[in-house]
């Protein structure tokens, strides 16, 4: 196990690596220099001069390298080229809220799409499988942010239930669960349908297993043996995907945080975007690869300790 | 995880394909899925001659107008007809779907390739680059890509292209890797066949059958792409109409006219959806292991 742990961990350390290098690289990749991208059409000679003294990059290119690497694993991301303020001060501000967001979402689609697999494998081979399968597709298909603008019409605009904009006011957990409803609608009907058939698959591979016989042959009901024997086991895969699901999620968060005007890493980042505010478009991306992983890695290994078959698989 | 390897596909492809058809087309799934996706690519192909407006045409007297005869799906912020702007974003949607996708397909195959028959040091690196570019999130790279080029068209192209080659080449590895020590490939190399006729001749037509599936799932995932990107602005620049720019434009007029922002939704996920039920009906047709191996 602690092979494998090292061995899972130093693969995502060597992946952090590459990432930071290559994010670093693409500024210089691109024809024009940093400062002139970052500042714009505003750029006048002294603007410019005073940023490219305030970033160092007036130093030599390793030297750059070497500062960028050392001073983000120390915790420092770099400052917004505009109000200076650090970016990750910045990034730890809204992060709470965009993990809020992610967490009641994957949680509804956990507990839903987990339900409707069961429910498919008891009713397996009829109708109602067949119409949770083609439901399961369908959600899987439409993209979340089309939802999230359909819901902020109907919910919001038209019918006023909801509000349509903000995280809700700091410190009431009341408005906060009612701001953060309609954005964990959209994101997680995608993941309803994801596990819904995750679990479907897996659980009909578990029902020829023999612990399951002999449950049968004890003449335990059909419900329970699918609540309590096969879905212990058929939920292993469904953590892995699960973890995969979080970056997907935090993508899809960048969209709907945007309909929903939601303070949050994917407003951030989009905001950034549009001024070219590099540093601030760096430093989260940086940051959200590095959560990812970590969340990604966190799960692999809990996933080895649940199911010793994959850690022989990945020494092999 | 490298399945087992079909070594029927090149023995009788005329007859396998005709047989995948019809249970294409006794699966209700598939078939919806095929008449969407025909429907969908018929549009965009005949867009000049049946869009009833030109889309880029303003007419601010009649904007954000309800339906009527002369706008069957109403008009935008800017009085332009939003059925003729919804035609051409579908040729818009198509034409960067395809073209992604196709690129992505054929630089993953190689790369796929050269990885699963070179070396292994080569391999190991080149494995190391695809893990570390797929463990970006996508719209995280796009957002970073687009801060420094700028946001177009080709930029979009482009991100999809880098993100989705680790996937398609990673696939194509693992048949390699299975395929490498096949006898009639090892027989074709004690006869003395050059690496490059032997990857092309033999080792090609046994591995990209389940990357055709693949690549026509993702179809719909860079289609949400390219609208997601378009819709905050960082996708297809307007005017030129995109189903992403006019949920934009329908968002920022919801209160005036909520007309706008369904109807640009109602194309986008009808061709999503046709797409993936296309998909699965082709993978359960074509394919069937693959049903069980990629869930």
């Amino acid at each position: 196990m602690l092979t494998y742990a090292i061995k899972r961990v130093g693969l995502a350390i060597v992946i952090l690596f590459t990432v930071m290098f290559a994010m670093y690289a693409l500024v210089f990749l691109v024809p024009g220099d940093p400062a002139s991208l970052a500042l714009g059409p505003r750029a006048t000679p002294a603007l410019k001069a005073e940023l490219i003294a305030r970033m160092g990059l007036d130093r030599p290119v390793p030297v750059q390298v070497w500062n960028f690497f050392a001073s983000a694993l120390h915790g420092n991301l770099g400052y917004d080229v505009w109000s200076r303020r650090p970016v990750a001060a910045q990034i730890l501000e809204v992060f709470p809220n965009t993990l809020f967001l992610g967490a009641m979402a994957l949680g509804w689609a956990a507990a839903l799409g987990v339900a409707l697999g069961c429910l498919a494998v008891v009713w397996r081979g009829t109708l109602i499988d067949r119409l949770l399968g083609i439901l399961s597709v369908s959600m899987i298909a439409v993209p979340p942010f089309v939802i999230a603008l359909y819901a902020l019409a109907v919910f919001a605009v038209w019918l006023g239930w909801l509000p349509a904009i903000g995280a809700g006011t700091p410190g009431d957990p009341v408005s906060q669960f009612r701001a953060v409803l309609l954005p964990a609608f959209a994101i997680g009907i995608t993941w309803v349908g994801y596990l819904a058939r995750l679990v479907r698959a897996s659980m009909l591979e578990v029902m020829g297993a023999n612990h399951i016989r002999t449950a049968r042959a004890f003449g335990l009901s059909e419900a329970r043996i699918v609540g309590r024997y096969a879905l212990r086991v058929a939920i292993i895969p469904t953590i892995a995907v699960l973890a995969v699901g979080f970056g997907s999620i935090l993508s899809s968060a960048v969209f709907v945080e945007t309909v929903f005007s939601r303070p949050g890493i994917g407003m951030l980042i989009v905001s950034a975007v549009a001024k070219r505010n590099y540093p601030v478009v760096m430093g989260t991306v940086l940051f959200m690869t590095a959560f990812y992983l970590l969340v990604v890695t966190a799960a692999d290994l809990l996933i080895a300790r649940l199911d010793p078959r994959v850690r022989d698989a990945f020494r092999g | 995880m490298p399945s087992a390897v079909d070594t029927g596909t090149a023995a009788a492809p005329a007859h396998r394909t005709r047989g995948a058809l019809a249970r294409l087309a006794r699966d209700g799934l598939g078939l919806t899925g095929a008449i969407l996706v025909a429907a969908f690519i018929l549009v965009a192909l005949l867009a000049p001659w049946i869009a009833p407006a030109d889309p880029l045409r303003l007419d601010v007297a009649n904007k954000l107008q309800g339906i009527s005869l002369a706008h069957w799906a109403g008009t935008d912020q800017l009085g332009r007809d939003t059925l003729s702007r919804l035609i051409w974003g579908a040729r818009m949607a198509l034409g960067i779907s395809l073209s992604a996708t196709g690129l992505a397909g054929a630089i993953g195959l190689v790369l796929g390739m050269i990885a699963g028959y070179g070396p292994r040091w080569l391999d190991g690196l080149m494995v190391l680059c695809f893990d570390s570019v797929s463990s970006l999130p996508v719209i995280m790279f796009a957002l970073a890509v687009i801060t420094v080029t700028g946001p177009g068209v080709a930029t979009l192209i482009l991100v999809i292209v880098t993100v989705s080659i680790p996937g398609y080449a990673r696939l194509i590895r693992a048949q390699t890797l299975t395929m490498r020590n096949a006898d009639f490939i090892v027989a074709e190399r004690t006869m003395g066949a050059s690496t490059a006729r032997i990857l092309l001749r033999h080792m090609l037509p046994n591995v990209v059958g389940p990357l055709v599936i693949v690549l026509s799932m993702d179809v719909p995932v860079v289609i949400m792409l390219e609208a997601g990107l378009s819709y905050l602005n960082l996708g297809v620049r307007p005017p030129q109409p995109s189903w992403g720019n006019m949920l934009y434009d329908g968002y920022t007029s919801l209160r005036q006219q909520p007309l706008l922002v369904i109807a640009s939704g109602l194309p986008l996920v009808l061709a999503t959806v046709g797409f993936t039920f296309l998909g699965e009906g082709l993978r359960d047709a074509l394919d069937p292991r693959l049903r069980v191996a990629s869930r």
